[in-house]
């Protein structure tokens, strides 16, 4: 149970090293380390198909995109752009008061239950195949529309354009 | 998976609720604080995050795998989102040689 509560405060701690880290790289690292945290949270949950999506979809793929974009810019602590400390100070009050009002609701929220998982299977492979394939089949086949449109649009915007150049 | 499934036991909802608008707010923050667009990208990454987590425990909590295939959507669009969105930044970057946020500006008409 207590491994619930050390995990959130390991990904709230570097969620917040990953805003206020000055080095864009070691900011992109400490995204990866928040996102392996929610992979132990869907282990957690036992939705083992989700965490493996998770760790190897998130940290794999778009963390790596992530950083290969910052090495290709050759970004590093010397060419970040900084926002004065005013509107930084601003922005962090701003943030604590949309805590504050969440939490401020959640309190209207009559104190719920435990989470008991009634099915443990939910989240396997094949139960969740099952839902996939029946329920969600013209999503699914969309979302792969959407995927080969991204990644068409991808090439097209990150290409030289020979006549200009 | 047996002692996964009782570790699990006696978190009650509300925290989950709790921790996944402490993760979004992070973001949200992010987004405001920054100025480099990588990392404002990434602040919306942490919110998609949360969204996701928070999705997943409603799931677990309800027995209803719609949830969780609606999380695998979400992060097929994040992934898509990520491709267009980092093409779209390196072609900035080579007309601007910043990424600078402020360095969009000239969009205004």
């Amino acid at each position: 149970m207590s491994v619930f509560y050390f995990v959130a405060f390991l990904s709230v701690f570097f969620a917040l090293m990953t805003i206020f880290t000055k080095n864009p790289v070691h900011s992109v690292l400490y995204l990866v380390i928040t996102f392996f945290t929610f992979t132990v949270h869907y282990i957690l949950l036992n939705a083992q198909f989700l965490a493996v999506v998770n760790f190897i979809v998130y940290m794999g793929a778009i963390m790596v995109l992530f950083l290969f974009v910052l090495m290709l810019l050759n970004l590093n602590k010397d060419t970040e752009p900084l926002k004065s400390n005013l509107v930084k100070f601003m922005g962090v009050i701003a943030g604590m008061c949309l805590v504050v009002t969440l939490a401020g609701s959640f309190r209207a929220l009559e104190s719920s239950e435990s989470i008991i998982l009634k099915d443990p299977d939910i989240g396997l492979v094949g139960n969740l195949g099952r839902v996939l394939f029946s329920e969600f089949l013209l999503p699914f086949e969309i979302s792969s529309i959407l995927l080969l449109t991204a990644m068409v649009g991808a090439v097209l915007l990150a290409k030289n354009d020979p006549k200009k150049a | 998976m047996e002692t996964i499934v009782q570790n699990m036991q006696g978190i009650p909802l509300n925290h989950y609720i709790l921790f996944c608008s402490v993760i979004f707010a992070i973001g949200v923050i992010g987004v405001l604080i920054r100025r480099n667009v990588i990392i404002i990208m990434m602040s919306i990454e942490l919110m998609l995050n949360s969204v996701n987590l928070l999705l997943t425990a409603f799931s677990a909590y309800s027995g209803d795998p719609s949830g969780q295939v609606f999380v695998f959507f979400i992060m097929a669009l994040a992934a898509a989102e990520v491709a267009v969105g980092l093409a779209i930044i390196v072609m900035v970057y080579r007309n601007t040689r910043s990424v600078d946020i402020n360095a969009l500006n000239r969009l205004r008409g």
